[in-house]
């Protein structure tokens, strides 16, 4: 009896140690089955369909030409393998100039009776009005809006999620922009994190080591917020005034938050990293006449190198992952970035900022989810390279 | 003094420089927050809600519903992260299942905290139907903390001397019976600061909770486990960016900033004095 009541209680210090593994696999398929499921979602915005006349031999039409049609880049049916003909738009935000109001009712009750007889008559029309309005028996076909290709998502250039028509979901922007702050942090905390880490591990008496070590373990513990909070008070106008611009929050204020916050990362690895280098590999050095940087320099870092490269590594995984921070000070305009001084978004900030907005299960949701999958990918890739070379460092 | 030794000198002093350079940074940010911050703390500033769409009042709610997701989310990972730390360390054997699973904790370590929040409102708000809530938050805020856990777990167990093991076995008791009674005792206190840790984390930790728990502005407090609740990071993020009038509610947002520091501060100092005071203890 006491043999099974203990068995139990291993069998339960077992469950628990499984709970990681089972919620790292939880997140991929939570985050891919959303994620994946943008692709099949139609671009069109929701609630809306497109409609033509019967004898109109399209059927389908893509994104990129429905946005054309509105912008009036493409005008002719023959463009999308119909007809010479003129395309006849007719969408619902320019109701009055086909309509008069006492036609389609104070409350658009005749609305649907109007859509039927007006595509009907008009052969070279293309309707876009909301769905409710489709009428019972409608004298007219829908048209279908391709979904988004995996290629469209990452190459796009435009992230405009909830425009009309059509849904832009180009990542491009974001990706670049992650990828520009991130590089700027790192870029930023480098010189610091090394100076700082080669200072504590070789050159700081102990004592001031011992002042130094809990200083930085205290600003990994700051909240992300309030680095956003001081980043907004502080560095933003500081920006702004130094460069004399319009608005402070930048792709630069971003990458300084952020190498901040990156910096406890880099130092403490890279710290373990040297102090991990055998005494003996110093003191043959040092006994060949070399001095105390030459042997830090020659023998120390070479030996601690790919421990500091997995220092570098997680801190840039660290950037990339920053949500709240970078989402106060970077100003998230999403455009392709070219210069420091102009805002940003990242793909982080971009989830935080949109998905209280997106409705639920519909294309922006999903892709939200998509820009997760990314984003936990790229994380998980950079942590096991990480841990298989901390691992080999160890095994040596 | 030759060629050889001046280049050392300074090279020492730049990096000792930069060193000086990164304290500065970390006092310069204590600095803006707590002389404008502590203006802002009063006794009706800890105890009411906010009050004229949150330029004046206290931050009451937030505190609590902070509070709230400390505890939820320890009563949850704790035990798990605890009973996890004893069964890696303890019971299994130095191979590719332990190996798996540590790489598998480090990973949930590196997941971002926005993907988690992705993660939570999937799982806890949609699928399992929990809604935005206390339960919700708490689970996914629980999952992000557990990796700190099980980690000190685990070191603090691998610090304990193998001779008080071999005692234990020597006088009879089986392995289980060690471990209650003599190993995690020993441990205890160094166990405790990875709990004081993920108190830092979790009430500092702002994406997570987007989704899956924090409230925009609730002045009454919580009734159930289902409820939303009002949380301090979110507040301090909600009064910079999206209130009402972001330049008159600053001395509230300070004042909420300082208290996010504080319990950090706190914490932190804490689990160093645990720290050192269980390795002078146990390692003389």
């Amino acid at each position: 009896m006491k043999k099974i009541f203990e068995k139990i209680q291993v069998g339960i210090l077992a469950g628990s140690s499984l709970v990681t593994s089972l919620t790292v696999i939880l997140i991929i398929i939570f985050l891919f089955s959303e994620g994946i499921g943008m692709f099949h979602e139609s671009q069109l915005e929701e609630g809306y369909v497109l409609t033509v006349n019967e004898a109109n031999p399209v059927t389908e039409i893509d994104a990129t030409s429905i946005k054309n049609i509105f912008d009036q880049n493409i005008t002719n049916w023959k463009q999308l393998g119909g007809k010479d003909e003129e395309i006849n738009l007719f969408s619902i935000d320019d109701l009055s100039d086909f309509y008069s109001d006492e036609q389609v009712g104070s409350d658009l009750e005749y609305l649907d009776t109007c859509m039927n007889d007006y595509v009907k008559n008009h052969e070279n029309t293309l309707a876009y009005f909301p769905r409710k309005n489709l009428p019972e028996n409608f004298h007219g076909k829908e048209i279908q809006v391709g979904s988004i290709s995996v290629y469209n998502f990452v190459k796009g250039k435009d992230w405009l999620p909830s425009a009309s028509p059509v849904a832009q979901l180009g990542v491009l922007p974001l990706l670049l922009g992650t990828l520009w702050v991130s590089l700027g942090a790192i870029l930023l905390a480098l010189p610091f994190g090394l100076a700082c880490a080669i200072y504590m591990a070789e050159i700081a008496h102990p004592s001031v080591r011992k002042i130094l070590k809990p200083i930085i373990e205290l600003l990994a513990g700051i909240p992300s917020v309030v680095y956003g909070f001081f980043g907004l008070i502080v560095i933003v106008p500081l920006i702004q005034k130094l460069f004399h611009l319009d608005v402070g929050e930048t792709a630069l204020a971003g990458s300084i938050v952020l190498g901040i916050m990156a910096l406890p990362t880099i130092v403490s690895i890279a710290e373990d990293a040297i102090r991990n280098v055998p005494n003996t590999m110093r003191e043959a050095s040092l006994a060949m006449g070399a001095s105390q940087w030459q042997t830090i320099h020659k023998v120390v870092l070479p030996y601690a190198k790919s421990g500091i490269l997995a220092g570098i590594v997680l801190g840039i995984g660290r950037a990339v992952g920053e949500t709240m921070a970078v989402l106060m000070v970077t100003g998230n305009a999403a455009n392709i970035p070219h210069s420091y001084l102009q805002p940003v978004r990242t793909i982080p900030a971009t989830i935080a900022a949109e998905l209280g907005e997106a409705s639920y299960g519909g294309l922006h949701f999903k892709a939200l989810f998509a820009l997760g999958c990314i984003l936990f990918l790229f994380t998980m890739i950079l942590n096991i390279y990480v841990q298989l070379v901390l691992k080999k460092k160890r095994v040596k | 003094m030759n060629k050889k030794a001046l280049t050392q000198q300074i090279i020492f002093w730049t990096f000792r420089i930069m060193s000086i350079m990164v304290v500065i940074v970390l006092f310069a940010i204590l600095y803006f927050i707590t002389i404008r911050g502590a203006q802002a703390i009063s006794w009706d500033f800890l105890t009411k809600s906010p009050e004229e769409g949150m330029v004046k009042g206290g931050i009451f709610p937030a505190i609590i519903g902070t509070l709230y997701l400390i505890v939820g989310s320890l009563i949850f990972a704790f035990p798990i992260g605890v009973f996890s730390g004893i069964y890696l360390n303890e019971y299994l054997k130095d191979g590719k299942l332990k190996s798996f699973i540590q790489l598998m904790t480090n990973n949930l370590a590196g997941v971002p905290s926005i993907v988690f929040g992705l993660f939570g409102m999937a799982l806890f708000v949609n699928r399992l139907h929990f809604g935005d809530s206390i339960l919700a938050g708490s689970l996914t805020l629980g999952l992000l903390v557990l990796p700190i856990i099980i980690r000190t777990t685990e070191e603090s167990l691998k610090s304990v001397d193998d001779s008080y093991r071999l005692a234990s076995y020597a006088m009879g008791a089986t392995k289980l019976y060690t471990i209650k009674k003599v190993v995690l005792p020993l441990a205890f206190p160094n166990v405790i600061t990875g709990i004081i840790l993920s108190i830092g984390r979790v009430s500092g930790e702002t994406a997570a909770i987007l989704f899956t728990v924090a409230a925009y502005f609730l002045p009454k407090l919580p009734h159930s486990i289902f409820d939303q609740v009002m949380a301090l990071p979110y507040h301090l993020y909600v009064l910079t960016t999206s209130g009402t009038n972001i330049e008159a509610s600053r001395p509230v947002a300070y004042g909420t900033a300082f208290v996010l520091v504080f319990i950090v501060l706190v914490t932190n100092v804490i689990a160093n004095l645990i720290r050192n005071y269980f390795n002078k203890k146990y390692k003389a």
